[in-house]
């Protein structure tokens, strides 16, 4: 049994990395190629006839495996299947630090979930409320309740949008620039970021197409995403690249938190960097930017 | 528990382990192949009779066809075949009681 | 007798001056009296060496029972020689108590296994054993114990007269009529032949068999018509999809990826990544992988490689024909890119095993490599090495230039994951040692580095360059986390293996394996 520390509602989530929950071969380690979290996946990835054998993996999984500072998340089924309620109890049993609600289209599923999770926590013991909750929207209804959907309860850390279903509904295709998915996108990061929580973009699927996979990554860095979903890890290390902040983005951070730093013990709100005037609205930004810094490696004997 | 009918969990892929149960009736009969039996068979052999006693089975065929899994798959392999066996495996598992 | 690394080498085993394994270089300055063949002049001028079968070339060469048959392996799992040639010795001639020297014995060459259960072979040395016959060697069948040195070692101890040839049998994709060899232009094409050279030169008789008969003289010739003594033409020496195949291409695995990266950025931070350097890999997932992200650390340092060496395929052809490494000097090719470069790609340049890995010669090129990337089956917390055994005891692999390249590089990089399935790669102790630990220098794992505690420079470098490492016996313990402590394996007493270091002395034994109860 691996204890492991009380989840982060917010954490850094640049990469969210796939894997079938029913192959022994994948989950085992899959934290060695660095993502900064796992998605163990009872969903899609698991046959119909298999979905009972996932959770027996999945729940060994989570208790043996020492998954060290990865995060593990777990998709579940969809609320329209007979499996969603065992695949909760056996996220909470085992001590996932979070569930992802597969096709969610209303905060009523949300809280539907909510509730199960809650009954699990009571049923095995853990800490009520340790369990964390994110949706995935696939579909254009859970676009338009997006808001509802990322307001929906103290548990929820984030939004993804999966690509895949969303542009079956929409009758479209991917395509290079990311037209078919502009205005969805857009609308769930309005969304997630008045509502305070995270929002991550699709996974992209043709590893072959490295050039379009390098364009996506950077407009969901452009756009304001907080990370993206991963089928391989072969697709972590450019999505750490470009999340990372730049040199100056990071000297520019220091300063302003060491400034505000001495001038709020001083009494002062409002104040100057280089210039530039600084004031509490900067604060969170820049010490966004000095975590990744650290994630990243490019900071390790700063003044903070 | 009790088997009723024949079941089988896993597969035959590296680092995975298929696990057949079968109703019998002079104890646990273990047939055990496993790919590093020189090195792990007497660990393979303990881990799925532990399982099956933690399971409550005492009368059963139990044919393991190990590639390589590590212990926390053999477990989950035995105890899927186990609960399928019994009609028994889609839901209210007692997860970190018997299944632990 | 216990040695360097350990192991307890029955005494039984050290007569005629044969020593345990005392440590690297250990022979370094000694002499050695070389052995020369017993060979027939061909005075009277003839117009050809032509013989109508392997049977009446064996008879030609006074084949009979007791004697030493060498082969090379350039055919891999594709060659049909060995088999070819053994049949018609045993089948044919009804000769018994036969030795193979090969370069390398694999799946090819299964039916071999059953002459060693008829008791008809009764010897066996070589670098690689695989499939039946590492299997009834394993179960005691062999009569005696076989003997297993690397491609280095094997043409020190022809040289030097350990090993005495009576014939060596020359598998040839093309040949003339006089016995002049190349390993390019015919149909199984195989392009170096340089396992065989040192078998042509030193062998009693040497018997070519080809299946591609070219106009005289075919030249520049691998093996020479001076040194042959009869050539038989076959209707197909092996299965050329067997023999190369069509690219080796560079894996896609993460994990083999992963690593390759991480033995890339190793190697850039150590002072021998300079211009000029030298540099040998495997063609395993990670070993060929680190070309790639090499080739990005040499880019951005604006420096090239001087030359390469050993195994060649597609990837290092391409660095030569960018010109980012000098001089490709090729021992055995892996793949069509390969074949098809040797002695056509300027600076792509045929050697024989002896001038590749021989340490008893006086300028064997893998005592001037900078570094060499190499897999294992298992290494142990002493970096002791094993590519011989399988985890349970039995031969299954081949030492090959794994030995040679490990004590003549300056930075000796081992590329492993740290469990495969079930097997902890990183252990206590190795089945069997084929490598020993003074000769490695630093391991790489998809679960961390490790540095060998006799190499703090390095460790230096790897700090200097921010690269973190653990020591090997964490990484051993995290493998055991995983997947538990293995039982150890039991054995009988009957030696059926003995390995030899590349100078000669015994670096271990295998035994007979004990059946699992």
């Amino acid at each position: 049994m691996i204890p492991r520390p009380r989840p982060e509602r917010f954490r850094l989530r640049r990469t969210m990395m796939f894997m079938n929950a029913q192959k022994p071969g994948l989950i085992k380690d899959a934290y060695i190629y660095g993502c900064d979290s796992i998605m163990l996946d009872l969903e899609d990835a698991v046959a119909e006839n298999q979905k009972d054998a996932a959770r027996f993996s999945l729940y060994h999984a989570l208790k043996t495996i020492d998954y060290g500072d990865t995060e593990v998340i777990v998709r579940i089924n969809g609320l329209d299947t007979p499996h969603w309620q065992e695949d909760i109890r056996v996220c909470v049993a085992g001590g996932a630090d979070g569930i992802r609600i597969a096709k969610c289209e209303s905060a009523q599923d949300v809280l539907t979930v909510e509730q199960a999770v809650e009954t699990a926590e009571e049923e095995f013991a853990v800490e009520k409320g340790r369990t964390l909750l994110m949706a995935a929207l696939e579909s254009p209804k859970g676009i338009l309740n997006a808001y509802e959907i990322c307001s929906a309860s103290e548990r929820m850390f984030g939004v993804a949008i999966s690509g895949g279903d969303f542009r079956k509904c929409m009758q479209t295709t991917p395509q290079r620039g990311g037209v078919d998915m502009l205005a969805a996108r857009g609308q769930m990061l309005l969304a997630a970021r008045a509502a305070g929580i995270q929002c991550f973009d699709t996974v992209f699927t043709d590893l072959d197409d490295e050039e379009g996979f390098q364009a996506e990554v950077l407009q969901n860095k452009a756009m304001g995403f907080d990370g993206k979903s991963l089928i391989n890890p072969r697709q972590i290390r450019f999505v750490h690249q470009v999340f990372a902040p730049t040199e100056k983005e990071i000297i520019q951070a220091e300063k302003i938190l060491l400034a505000y730093r001495e001038q709020s013990a001083a009494g002062v709100g409002v104040f100057t960097v280089d210039g530039k005037m600084i004031d509490i609205a900067f604060i969170p930004g820049a010490k966004r930017t000095i975590q990744l810094a650290k994630a990243c490696g490019m900071y390790e004997e700063g003044a903070l | 528990m009790e088997i009723l009918k024949p079941a089988v969990a896993g597969t035959l892929e590296s680092s995975d382990a298929q696990v057949t149960v079968e109703p019998g009736s002079q104890g646990i009969e273990l047939a055990l192949t496993s790919s590093v039996m020189n090195q792990y068979g007497r660990q393979i052999k303990a881990t799925v009779l532990e399982t099956l006693k933690r399971l409550d089975v005492s009368n059963a065929k139990v044919t393991v066809i190990d590639k390589g899994a590590l212990d926390c798959t053999l477990k989950a392999r035995v105890e899927c075949a186990v609960f399928r066996s019994c009609g028994a495996s889609g839901g209210n598992i007692p997860w970190g009681g018997a299944v632990r | 007798m216990k040695n360097a690394v350990g192991r307890d080498i029955p005494e039984s085993l050290l007569t005629g001056g044969r020593e345990v394994y005392q440590g690297k270089n250990y022979m370094d300055g000694r002499y050695i009296q070389k052995a020369a063949p017993y060979t027939r002049r061909c005075e009277t001028p003839r117009e050809s060496k032509l013989t109508e079968s392997i049977a009446k070339a064996l008879k030609d060469c006074g084949a009979k029972s007791g004697m030493t048959f060498s082969f090379h392996h350039h055919l891999r799992d594709g060659d049909y020689v060995v088999n070819m040639v053994m049949k018609s010795a045993i089948e044919e001639l009804g000769l018994t108590d036969l030795t193979i020297a090969a370069t390398s014995l694999g799946a090819a060459h299964d039916p071999v296994a059953g002459y060693i259960e008829q008791g008809r072979v009764i010897g066996i040395q070589t670098s690689g054993i695989r499939g039946r016959i590492g299997e009834v060697v394993s179960a005691g069948r062999l009569k005696t114990p076989a003997v297993i040195r690397s491609h280095g070692g094997r043409p020190r101890a022809i040289e030097g007269g350990e090993v005495h040839i009576d014939i060596a049998f020359i598998a040839a994709p093309t040949s003339d009529c006089m016995g002049n060899c190349r390993g390019i232009g015919g149909k199984s094409n195989c392009g170096s032949l340089g396992y065989a050279m040192t078998d042509a030169k030193y062998a009693d008789h040497v018997v070519v068999i080809t299946d591609c008969l070219v106009d005289f003289p075919n030249m520049p010739a691998s093996v020479e018509a001076i040194d042959v003594d009869s050539v038989v033409v076959v209707g197909s020496i092996g299965d050329s999809r067997k023999i190369a195949s069509a690219a080796a291409r560079i894996s896609q695995n993460p994990r083999d990826l992963m690593m390759a990266e991480n033995v890339a950025k190793v190697i850039a931070s150590t002072p021998y990544f300079k211009d000029g350097f030298s540099f040998q890999t495997g063609v395993g997932g990670p070993s060929l992988a680190a070309n790639l992200f090499l080739e990005k650390y040499m880019d951005e340092r604006n420096i090239k490689m001087g030359w390469a060496i050993g195994g060649i395929c597609g990837p290092m052809v391409e660095l030569l024909k960018k010109g980012k490494v000098g001089k490709v000097i090729d021992v055995q090719d892996f793949d069509l890119d390969g074949v098809n470069s040797i002695n056509q790609t300027p600076g792509h340049f045929e050697m024989s095993a002896s001038q590749y890995a021989n340490p008893a010669n006086k300028g064997a090129f893998v005592n001037k490599l900078d570094y060499v990337v190499l897999a294992a089956l298992e290494i142990d917390t002493g970096f002791n090495v094993n590519v011989l055994t399988g985890s349970d005891g039995v031969l299954r692999g081949a030492p090959g230039g794994h030995p040679d390249t490990a004590a003549g590089s300056k930075c000796c990089i081992i590329v492993t994951p740290l469990i495969r399935g079930r097997m902890a790669t990183v252990c206590e102790h190795v089945v069997t040692v084929t490598t020993p630990g003074d000769c490695v220098d630093v391991l790489v794992t998809d679960y961390g580095i490790a540095v060998n505690p006799t190499r703090p420079d390095l460790a230096a470098c790897l700090d200097a360059a921010k690269i973190p490492h653990v020591t090997i016996e964490e990484l051993k313990e995290k493998a055991y986390s995983l997947v538990g402590r293995p039982d150890d394996l039991e054995w009988e007493d009957q030696v059926v293996a003995v390995l030899e270091a590349r100078d000669g002395t015994i670096l271990d034994v295998v035994r007979k394996i004990k059946p699992y109860t």
